[in-house]
């Protein structure tokens, strides 16, 4: 992150977020072919994403209910009649010459994302609207020429655009993760910045501490991961403070963050200067939504991650830190319940997953169901510590083994002999082996050097090759040492 | 017989290809030779298809050995060329589509397919739909088979041509704002618009989607009720067609108008217009009140504001549904150095003035600042209209209107303004920007022995009255209908 300048305690910044994100259907918008990410070019194609003449939308009703669903999850007002508009303008990623939006009729009104207080104070972010359209195709310039991908065209996207209530890059940052984890959660989208799925524009003004009136703002355009909205934020918070500390003007304009120099620019007046014309789709009737389809998607809805974080605060004893962790992302709360039958604690469970299974994850950088052994093994190790059949250190280590070889948790235990052995008789003999072998230790250890014990533990633990359980070392030690 | 089985009415095909009587074969051929014969003269046709018709007449010659082949199954069609047709050249009338080979069949054409349907071939229109006599076809002018110094009417000119000239047993156009009726009249023969959503239009090359409606050309109403009834229905391809279901409007052609109310709006029968035209449609008005009957007149007021509100909208929507005409995924294509470049030189080269001029109109009527004051004022003129003609309904059952103001004009004649170009639709527009199902039939001919035009016109989804009291006339007999001179 870029140092902030001076200024930056005078000044406080004014921040709204446009973030669009794919849909999860199975197939686009206005058409029957497949959004699958990643086929070869021009494959998911027909003549209505091409853009032939004569060829005519027809939405998918898929599309509608994901956006009900987000609208839901938002808070938001949803729309029992909304329309459809053509947004004019020429690329060539864009075959009808227009894409189909919504503009002045948004699917969802209003709503607002709660941003979770993390120990600080809680936040309220709202939103103005969550809107429907069809994203363009993809232009690819290779070697001195141009082409065009329509695989995208057509794909569904939701346009979620906030309240100007965000006041930091961070708390950017912080509104992006937790509208994501609700995206994922509701199934609406899977957040992958990667893949082009999740984009953001950023608009951004500052004004004096305390002043309640808006400056001039400049839009940051097609920012695609987190770290460049936060990079992108510090950046243009500086630069206005810094031209209203000299006596400038902010300009109302458009800027595209180029991560490489970590900068914004100004786009070109030619590269936004757009009247889109939008007017209503003549070829699509009104959508029409009724209570019935909103009280069923209402219904069918997963729990949200607010709420499951309560949950788990409040049914498992978690802590608010720990319950954060586990429910930012679906797929990790999911893991963590699923280890969970037959487990006498919780939190031995979530410090597993916050420890082993997350490292697995950002080491490997691949998704969870790749990067760690299934939910139902880990849960097996576990109990197989609470019950001192192994160490946690074994547990750890068959974790690793678990997910080069595939096995399964007592397959793993076995093969790499990491069954803890329990039994008194044969610990004591080990005990009794070292005590005699180091009987000079011994004799120091009764005149009054304590710090000894733990060195006769270790001798213990790898005359049985790491195997003995350490609690039944201890105590046989204790009454030999002490007794 | 042979020579002139290109000269029977559908009705008739029907049944001698149903008796075994003549085959699909004959009736092509015929067709074909009539083709080739006057199309050196008229320019109906953009494309001609005459290997793939010879071939669809054999396939529907064996469907018809056996019994339950569909209604018109073998039946020698002309196509306006702004139906998608797989495999075969669809240009729309414009340089910009001229090597343009649809990869998919507009709905309509599938299911004529589905019936077995002989296509003679593609025919000529004003480029885009956009013109009221043809001569806006990058493929030069259709002529008139009455008279080959006039124009065809448009901008289906070319469908209107075929049929008048027994190229063809029936044909398709499309009508945005007259483009079936005006030429059906100006040639002679029967046109209908069905209403707003009767008929898929999923695969016609849009001109103004809320005003494009698909419809046959026929030499009787008969023929027209015929296709209608393989043409209309639900299309899950077109969200905006009507899911109402299709009645066999044959079986309404009773004959029978007593105590049919037909309305006579005062505003159609205008100074300026052709003295001949009038009086032929008033003498059509005696003969229903002869007939049984009753004949008010009746009063559509905002009739005046039809004209601007529909260049308005139509424009808009065109500037819209042209604007994929880039050079980028296909049709013409002139290079440039960057896209912007790309985009100017190719739509310059690819359209003519005439869809140059409507784009630019469109274009500025959405334009930032100025939408409120064209496009939404002209939507509102819209509802006004719309609401004249249901007030008129609640009086009246059908209303009776002349097509157009004059019979066929010269080539030439109004091409050098728009304006009054502009002006030949006026009777007809009003009924798209409706949504109304519209019939033109002859109703006479005027000085200069060339045809002129009556309007039916009635409520949505009122096909089977309209087409009932056009086919009553026509049964009437009190016009003689004259064989094109070509």
């Amino acid at each position: 992150m870029t140092m902030a300048l001076a200024g930056r305690d005078k000044y406080e910044a004014v921040i709204g977020l446009e973030v669009h994100t794919h849909l999860m259907t199975r197939s686009k918008l206005f058409c029957g072919c497949s959004t699958q990410f990643g086929a070869p070019p021009n494959h998911n194609v027909c003549p209505r994403c091409m853009g032939m003449p004569g060829v005519l939308p027809v939405l998918n009703r898929k599309a509608v209910e994901l956006a009900i669903r987000m609208g839901i999850a938002a808070h938001s007002e949803i729309a029992s009649y909304s329309i459809f508009d053509r947004k004019s303008y020429f690329y060539p990623d864009l075959p009808k010459g227009y894409q189909i939006s919504q503009y002045e009729t948004p699917v969802c009104k209003g709503g607002y994302i709660d941003l979770p207080a993390n120990g600080g104070e809680p936040r309220r972010i709202r939103l103005v609207r969550i809107h429907l359209e069809e994203d363009a195709g993809k232009n690819i310039h290779a070697e001195g020429a141009s082409l065009v991908d329509f695989n995208r065209s057509s794909v569904p996207l939701v346009e979620i655009v906030s309240e100007p209530d965000i006041r930091s890059s961070a708390e950017a940052a912080v509104y992006l993760q937790t509208l994501r984890a609700i995206l994922k959660y509701v199934g609406a989208s899977d957040g992958k910045m990667e893949e082009g799925s999740f984009r953001c524009d950023v608009n951004i003004s500052v004004r004096p501490r305390g002043s309640d009136k808006l400056g001039i703002r400049s839009e940051i355009k097609n920012l695609n991961s987190f770290r460049f909205v936060e990079n992108a934020i510090e950046h243009e918070i500086d630069r206005q403070i810094a031209i209203v500390e000299s006596g400038g003007k902010v300009v109302q304009e458009t800027h595209l963050w180029d991560p490489e120099r970590e900068e914004t620019r100004p786009m070109r007046s030619k590269e936004f200067a757009h009247d889109y014309r939008y007017f209503p789709e003549p070829d699509l009737p009104p959508l029409v939504i009724d209570h019935t389809w909103v009280d069923e998607v209402r219904a069918a809805m997963p729990e949200l991650p607010s709420a499951r974080r309560a949950r788990y605060m409040r049914e498992l004893g978690l802590g608010d830190y720990e319950a954060g962790v586990l429910t930012a992302e679906r797929e990790l709360a999911d893991y963590f319940e699923a280890m969970l039958p037959g487990l006498k604690s919780p939190k031995t469970a979530a410090n597993w997953v916050m420890t082993e299974v997350l490292r697995r994850v950002n080491e490997s950088g691949r998704p969870l169901a790749e990067a760690a052994a299934p939910a139902a093994e880990s849960g097996a190790l576990l109990r197989m510590v609470e019950d001192g059949k192994i160490s946690l250190n074994a547990a750890k280590t068959a974790f690793v083994e678990m997910l080069k070889t595939g096995k399964g948790a007592q397959a793993t235990i076995d093969a790499l002999g990491l069954a803890q052995v329990s039994d008194e008789a044969a610990i004591a003999e080990a005990c009794d082996r070292v005590l005699a072998a180091e009987s000079d230790n011994v004799a120091q250890y009764r005149a009054g050097k304590q710090g000894l014990f733990g060195f006769f533990v270790g001798k213990v633990m790898k005359s049985m090759g790491g195997k003995a359980n350490p609690k039944v070392v201890n105590e046989i030690l204790r009454k030999r040492l002490d007794g | 017989m042979a020579s002139e089985l290109n000269t029977i009415t559908v009705a008739a095909a029907q049944a001698l290809l149903r008796k075994r009587e003549i085959s699909s074969l004959e009736l092509t051929r015929a067709c074909l030779d009539r083709v080739r014969a006057v199309e050196p003269k008229l320019n109906a046709f953009i494309n001609v298809s005459e290997r793939e018709a010879i071939e669809q007449a054999r396939a529907a010659d064996r469907r018809l050995a056996s019994d339950g082949a569909a209604a018109l199954c073998g039946i020698p069609l002309a196509i306006k060329d702004a139906y998608c047709t797989r495999g075969v050249a669809t240009t729309c009338g414009s340089r910009i589509l001229e090597k343009f080979v649809p990869p998919f069949d507009a709905t309509v054409i599938a299911k004529l397919r589905d019936e077995g349907a002989v296509f003679i071939g593609k025919t000529n229109m004003d480029e885009f739909g956009m013109g009221s006599s043809t001569e806006n076809s990058a493929f030069g002018p259709t002529l008139n088979p009455h008279e080959l110094g006039r124009v065809a009417g448009g901008s289906s000119g070319g469908s209107a041509a075929a049929v008048a000239a027994d190229e063809c047993l029936a044909a398709l156009g499309e009508d945005t704002g007259g483009s079936i009726r005006e030429p059906a009249a100006f040639c002679g023969v029967v046109g209908l618009k069905p209403t707003y959503s009767r008929v898929s239009r999923y695969g016609i090359i849009a001109y103004a989607s809320s005003l494009d409606q698909v419809g046959p050309f026929a030499k009787s109403v008969r023929d027209a009720s015929i296709l209608l009834r393989s043409l209309a229905g639900i299309d899950p391809n077109d969200s905006t067609c009507s899911a109402r279901p299709v009645p066999d409007y044959e079986r309404a052609l009773t004959g029978d108008v007593k105590g049919l109310r037909i309305g006579v709006p005062r505003e159609y029968f205008v100074e300026g217009m052709q003295r001949s035209v009038e009086s032929a449609v008033r003498a059509a008005l005696k003969q229903y009140e002869s007939m049984g009957a009753k004949v008010d007149e009746i009063s559509l007021p905002h009739t005046d504001y039809a004209i601007a509100a529909y260049y308005l909208i139509a424009t808009a929507e065109a500037s819209a549904n042209l604007a994929r005409y880039d050079g980028i995924r296909y049709g013409l294509r002139v290079e440039g150095a960057n896209n912007i470049e790309l985009y100017d030189r190719t739509r310059a080269a690819g359209f003519g003035a005439e869809v140059k001029r409507r784009i630019m109109l469109g274009t500025f009527a959405l334009s930032a600042g100025y939408y409120d004051a064209y496009y939404l004022k002209a939507q509102k003129v819209r509802t006004l209209i719309r609401q004249d003609f249901e007030r008129a309904f609640e009086r009246c059952d059908l209303l009776v209107t002349p097509v157009a103001p004059t019979t066929a004009f010269r080539i030439g004649e109004k091409t050098t303004d728009p304006l009054t170009m502009y002006l030949s639709d006026i009777f007809t527009i009003s009924v798209n920007l409706a949504g109304l199902p519209g019939l033109a039939l002859p109703c006479g001919y005027d000085e200069n022995g060339l045809p002129i035009g009556m309007q039916i016109i009635g409520p949505p989804f009122s096909e089977e009255n309209v087409l009932r009291a056009g086919d009553a006339y026509e049964r009437a007999g009190a016009v003689e209908r004259r064989t094109a001179k070509v």
